[in-house]
């Protein structure tokens, strides 16, 4: 009887799996992302709600774990043992990397038809298309030189925007003899990294940073500016509090919410905090460019990577793809994220204020050739080389790395040591 | 043992030949049948643990990135491991963690014993309430080290645990931020670490305590031996396996505790509270520098073969003379 049962359920299992491999087509979506937080999901719901309508399920593949390495490990033991998600969310050369394994799909088709290659930043087609074929639909435009005020605490302190980079140190000044914590940050080495981004711009300007943190132009990662650039930081970390080593994100970021702290200098997803907690552009806090760095944006960029998937799945894929880029659902999951569209030709009308300048920002900066991808968060360097670079920063903030001249040569050295 | 069960079965057969074929088929499926049993599980080991070790030595020799690459490339991956063993200002991360692996295994496995032992012996003085307090003491090894490190990071945190309530107490002078201090962040892991296994190395020791003959305490007193001369000369000594025993527990468990250094500390401040474990992980998983990773994998298994290879081959020769 036993024996029985086991070969019916075996029969059943083998006869479902021909069943659903030789049908005409899989109106489902399969999809791996690390967006399980409440925002976030609310921004994903928008899509899966956009497909359904369209007629296609969603295979939920959620791996929690901020940044994604969790998700990331999953992928790739998706990838090693053959089943591919539909598609996956994915950060920058993440995408190459894969797409050079070759178990990337191709869009490219659906590219032309939706006009992606006009409204897709090309900045961020370097990491969207790979060897001429689209294999990536972007998401959103992160981006990270921000900096995010406390609009109480400046009208306590009589502060105004900061214009260059010692109108921050004065701003700063000021909050520290008002008795607030001048500078929120959390001591881990992407956050320190994010916001060394911001000093490197600032202080060697736009084309220094790219060839410095883009072409890694060893010549510039061991100049005179890069040397003034950790003396900067070194100044910024002076205005810490003690307690700042392995904080969060999200707690420096309460600490301006709550008006305990001036400022953070943060990416846009900073943002989301603010919102969640109810708190309004302009009136409540206020969003400035990092000074010095106004008419360039730093990104990086969420993805939705498509694999190689069967025949029968392709059409699912495509739904996906364009319900991803277009317009509409652009606005409405941006809205929701704190970011920008990943196109730029989306109108503004549904954004706060500080979207509307992130949007007009990277336009102008798309237009000027400004837009560069960010070091700390991956998009300027492969993580090998990403992570050298977060190592010299965060050891430099801690005190392993004494003085600047020590950290520029530890960098050049770290860097082509990982290249 | 085996050969007694052999010799009475063997009777049976000479007493009762008819039944010759049926308990033969019977003595022969019994003695297949523990290799029948045990088979799956030792495929599983080998191919899974064994297996896996030989691909891992593999990969090291391999320039493998974000993928597995099978071109052996030669072993670039150990000399840069070589290189930063002796970078030590600014410390490289592979400095870190082999010192921070030298700082924490010694503290962690000589405070454990310590700790453990004490606690064994002051249990072991027929006290009221030890069955109430032995549990106490073992219960934070059921914890799992994600817990232990979380409930230990907001303790040690200077703006939430200890330095916060003793400030607020009006002790304001109080000052403890090790877990925020790039020089002290690998014995706070030690503390976590010790909170947690020493109540099982005290179970070990007190069981081995309880094994030992009350009367050579008796004979040793009446002899006029004071009880730290018994304890130094005579319990302690008897104790050997036991020291043995937790001494090979401890030590691996100090060589793989990745997760209390993620969990209390995230890494600890510029990177200085890694372990081996960490450097391996965050290498092969985060910086996709797998060859890496991988030859830090095989340096850190032969670390703990160079501890457990010598303890099983004097088990072994014990056990045979």
């Amino acid at each position: 009887m036993r024996k029985l049962m086991m070969t019916t359920a075996v029969a059943t299992l083998i006869a479902t799996g021909c069943i659903s491999a030789f049908s005409q087509e899989v109106k489902e979506v399969e999809m791996l992302h690390w967006w399980t937080s409440g925002g976030e999901a609310a921004a994903l719901n928008v899509l899966k709600t956009d497909l359904a309508n369209e007629g296609f399920g969603w295979k939920d593949v959620p791996v929690a774990g901020g940044g994604g390495d969790a998700a990331m490990t999953a992928l790739k033991a998706m990838v090693a043992a053959g089943t591919y998600p539909t598609a996956s969310q994915m950060l920058g050369y993440s995408v190459l990397d894969y797409a050079a394994a070759g178990v990337m799909g191709d869009l490219t088709e659906t590219a032309i038809k939706e006009g992606w290659d006009k409204s897709v930043p090309l900045a961020l087609q370097q990491f969207s298309v790979y060897d001429g074929k689209w294999v990536a639909a972007p998401v959103n435009i992160h981006s990270v030189n921000w900096l995010w005020i406390s609009k109480p605490v400046m009208e306590k302190i009589g502060g105004t925007e900061p214009k260059t980079f010692d109108d921050l140190i004065a701003l700063l000044d000021k909050a520290k003899a008002a008795g607030v914590v001048p500078l929120a940050l959390g001591g881990q080495d992407w956050q320190e990294a994010t916001m060394f981004d911001s000093v490197v711009l600032s202080t060697g300007g736009p084309e220094f940073y790219k060839k410095a943190f883009n072409d890694l132009d060893e010549e510039s990662l061991g100049s005179d500016t890069m040397n003034q650039s950790f003396d900067n930081l070194a100044k910024l970390i002076s205005y810490v509090d003690p307690n700042f080593a392995g904080r969060d994100w999200n707690l420096a970021t309460a600490m301006v919410i709550k008006d305990e702290a001036l400022v953070q200098v943060m990416g846009d997803w900073a943002k989301g905090e603010f919102s969640a907690a109810k708190e309004a552009p302009d009136t409540d806090f206020l969003c400035y460019r990092f000074p010095g760095t106004d008419g360039s944006v730093i990104y990086n960029s969420d993805m939705f990577g498509m694999f190689n998937v069967p025949e029968d799945r392709k059409a699912a894929q495509i739904a996906l793809a364009t319900a991803t880029l277009s317009p509409s659902f652009q606005s409405a999951f941006n809205v929701v994220k704190g970011s920008v569209p990943a196109r730029t030709d989306v109108p503004d009308t549904d954004f706060d204020a500080c979207g509307k300048k992130g949007m007009a920002d990277l336009k102008a900066a798309n237009d000027g050739g400004t837009l560069f991808g960010s070091l700390a968060q991956g998009y300027g360097a492969p993580p090998a080389i990403a992570n050298a670079y977060k190592d010299v920063v965060t050891k430099f903030v801690h005190g392993q790395i004494k003085t600047s001249e020590e950290a520029v040569t530890e960098l050049v050295k770290a860097i082509n040591d990982a290249r | 043992m085996a050969a007694k069960d052999h010799s009475m079965t063997s009777v049976a057969i000479d007493t009762a030949p008819e039944q010759v074929t049926r308990t033969g088929i019977r003595r022969r499926l019994q003695d297949a049948l523990p290799k029948i049993v045990l088979a799956p599980s030792f495929a599983v080991t080998l191919f899974f643990v064994y297996g896996f070790i030989i691909w891992t030595g593999y990969l090291s020799f391999t320039n493998s990135k974000t993928f597995p690459s099978y071109a052996l490339t030669g072993g670039r991956a150990y000399q840069r491991l070589w290189t930063w063993t002796f970078e030590n200002d600014p410390p490289s991360s592979w400095y870190t963690s082999i010192t921070n692996m030298g700082i924490f295994g010694l503290l962690y496995i000589g405070c454990c014993l310590a700790l453990g032992l004490l606690l064994a012996i002051l249990l072991d003085q027929k006290i009221r309430g030890e069955g109430f307090l032995r549990p106490l003491y073992l219960y934070p090894m059921a914890l799992s080290l994600i817990v232990t490190g979380v409930a230990w990071k907001w303790i040690l945190d200077p703006g939430l645990g200890l330095e916060q309530t003793f400030h607020q107490m009006g002790w304001t002078s109080f000052h403890f931020d090790w877990i925020k201090n790039k020089d002290f962040v690998i014995y706070t892991v030690v503390i976590a670490g010790v909170w947690q296994a020493s109540g099982f190395v005290m179970a070990m020791f007190l069981a081995g305590l309880r094994g030992i003959d009350g009367e050579i305490m008796k004979a040793a007193q009446i002899d006029g031996a004071s009880t730290w001369q018994v304890y130094r000369r005579i319990i302690i000594p008897l104790l050997r396996p036991v020291f043995l025993s937790a001494l090979i527990v401890l030590a691996h468990m100090s060589i793989k505790s990745y997760d209390l250094v993620v969990a209390l500390t995230s890494g600890g401040p510029g990177g200085s509270a890694w372990l081996p474990s960490n450097f391996m992980y965050e290498y092969t998983f985060r910086r996709n520098e797998m060859a890496v990773g991988s030859a830090s994998a095989i340096i850190m298994l032969m670390a703990i073969s160079a501890i457990i290879v010598p303890y099983l081959y004097s088990e072994l020769r014990e056990k045979k003379s």
